[in-house]
């Protein structure tokens, strides 16, 4: 492909998508199911054994229990989300605690520019502080008002809405500050570093 | 950490340059791109189709040949009645048509480099594709690590790569295929007339020298998901379990 002279596929016409395109960012379409992507089978946590921890490279912040998270205030957000598999889905409704809220309860201003959120299974992704504060990000408990289930990344995940849905870590059970933009698990495996998905950064080095 | 380096596996032509029936439901494309490209077992590439007014629709498919196979690279892709893309490649694409395409992609699910240990590999349906790159890659390797291949379809006749899974198997070097036929009685020895289950897991590993090092599965979301507990509650590690899902 030369410049940016589109190629038109013979025998294309394609399933338009219905009104809202405004809303579907390039090369990707609506769906209206839930579908389920992750690196390996779903781990099944109970809230008593979970935790979540803040650190500033190695050393911890501070530690909640389920029942200590989930007294801090929460905050709903209703917001379309992007899967780098190419599909939309609009106005999904989550409800947890916004990042704000977890600095705010820790008593500290983010430490650097870049944080690494950490899931119970081992993954981990990145994403820059700014895109986690100014009521950007949450960690979600609730969708559609029902505890997350666990093949959805329950019973918290992360919700980084503007960015492909990879950076909304499943099972997450941390977020850590770090000085350098280190690259999570997929990040290091082939996927974009930052991942905005109107600018179509899918993969290593898209621009 | 952002080189300017140049993107990972840009967009190219690709030529449809041979059409391949592989079972009622699944066909093979052979894909010639313009620029040949190295990748590893289990990577997939992206396709991207585009209507007159510009309208984009874009898959992932799996890579079905091996790394050592050329440079056509084959996918090859069930149809959804009801889909907008496999329909397409389904009754229009035909040989000599160009299609844009990326790749490779995906750094995980991957035939893993050195010694890890026995292998298994679960595939449901169109999920045994990148399972069926791994098996010819072993083979065009002359490698002897134990592979079990433990692929659900319905019947029989829908088990795509058939007849190339079985004479694999039959070169007893240490590669095994298990059938799982869900809506059809077994005909090999090997096989099963149900869904995956942990005893047919515990069964299939049982075969293995020593415990599993990596196991891949791959398929539909409820395959995947079916599939990977039966494997942990064979005592399977999660931690081991590397999984690809399809979607819906
Ligand atoms: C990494 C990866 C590798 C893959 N490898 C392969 C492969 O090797 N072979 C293969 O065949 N597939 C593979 N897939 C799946 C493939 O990418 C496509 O998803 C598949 O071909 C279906 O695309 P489609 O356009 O035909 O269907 P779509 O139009 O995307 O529809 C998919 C299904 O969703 C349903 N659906 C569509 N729209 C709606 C709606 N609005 N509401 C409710 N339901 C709806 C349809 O009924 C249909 O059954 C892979 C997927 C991934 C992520």
């Amino acid at each position: 492909m030369k410049g940016n002279a589109k190629m038109v596929t013979r025998g294309f016409s394609g399933r338009r998508p219905p009104a809202g395109d405004a809303r579907i960012p390039p090369g990707q379409h609506l769906e209206h199911g839930f579908p389920v992507l992750s690196a390996g089978p779903t781990p099944r946590i109970r809230t008593e054994d979970w935790s979540f921890t803040l650190k500033h490279g190695p050393r911890p912040i501070k530690k909640w229990s389920w029942a200590e998270f989930s007294a801090l205030p929460m905050t709903k957000m209703t917001r379309d989300i992007h899967c780098v598999t190419s599909w939309t889905k609009f106005d999904t409704p989550w409800q947890g605690v916004l990042v704000d809220d977890i600095l705010a309860d820790a008593g500290v201003e983010p430490p650097t520019a870049f944080t690494l959120a950490h899931s119970f299974d081992g993954y981990s992704t990145n994403v820059p502080t700014k895109d986690l504060v100014v009521g950007k990000a949450m960690v979600a408990l609730l969708y559609e008002g029902k505890p997350i289930t666990a093949d959805h990344g329950g019973p918290a995940r992360l919700l980084v809405p503007h960015l492909y849905f990879w950076k909304s870590a499943k099972w997450v059970n941390g977020l850590q500050f770090t000085e350098r933009d280190e690259p999570g698990f997929w990040e290091l495996r082939g996927y974009h570093i930052y991942g905005d998905p109107w600018r179509e950064q899918r993969y290593t080095n898209d621009p | 950490m952002s080189e300017p380096t140049a993107p990972q596996s840009p967009w190219q032509t690709a030529t449809i340059a041979r059409i391949l029936r592989r079972t009622p439901r699944v066909v093979s494309f052979f894909l010639q791109p313009l620029q040949p490209f190295a990748y590893r077992a289990g990577q997939h590439i992206d396709v991207k189709l585009t209507a007159p007014d510009g309208y984009e629709a874009r898959r992932s498919y799996s890579i079905a040949s091996a790394p050592e196979a050329g440079e056509q690279v084959e996918v090859a892709i069930e149809r959804l009645d009801d889909g907008e893309v496999s329909p397409f490649f389904h009754d229009v694409a035909a040989v000599g048509d160009e299609i844009e395409v990326r790749g490779p992609l995906g750094g995980h699910f991957v035939w893993p480099e050195g010694d890890q240990g026995p292998i298994l590999l679960v595939g449901g349906g169109s999920g045994v594709v990148p399972l069926a790159s791994m098996a010819r890659h072993r083979a065009a390797l002359s490698s002897k690590v134990p592979v079990v291949l433990v692929y659900s379809a319905r019947t029989w006749d829908e088990v795509v790569f058939r007849d190339e899974l079985i004479e694999l198997d039959r070169r007893g070097d240490g590669f095994s295929l298990a059938l799982a036929l869900t809506r059809e009685g077994a005909r090999r020895p090997a096989d099963h007339s149900r869904r995956i289950d942990l005893a047919m897991v515990a069964q299939s590993i049982a075969y293995f020298p020593s415990p599993p090092g990596v196991a891949f599965v791959c398929g539909s979301n409820a395959f995947v998901t079916a599939a990977s507990q039966a494997m942990i509650d064979a005592g399977v590690p999660a931690r081991i379990i590397r999984t690809e899902r399809y979607g819906v």
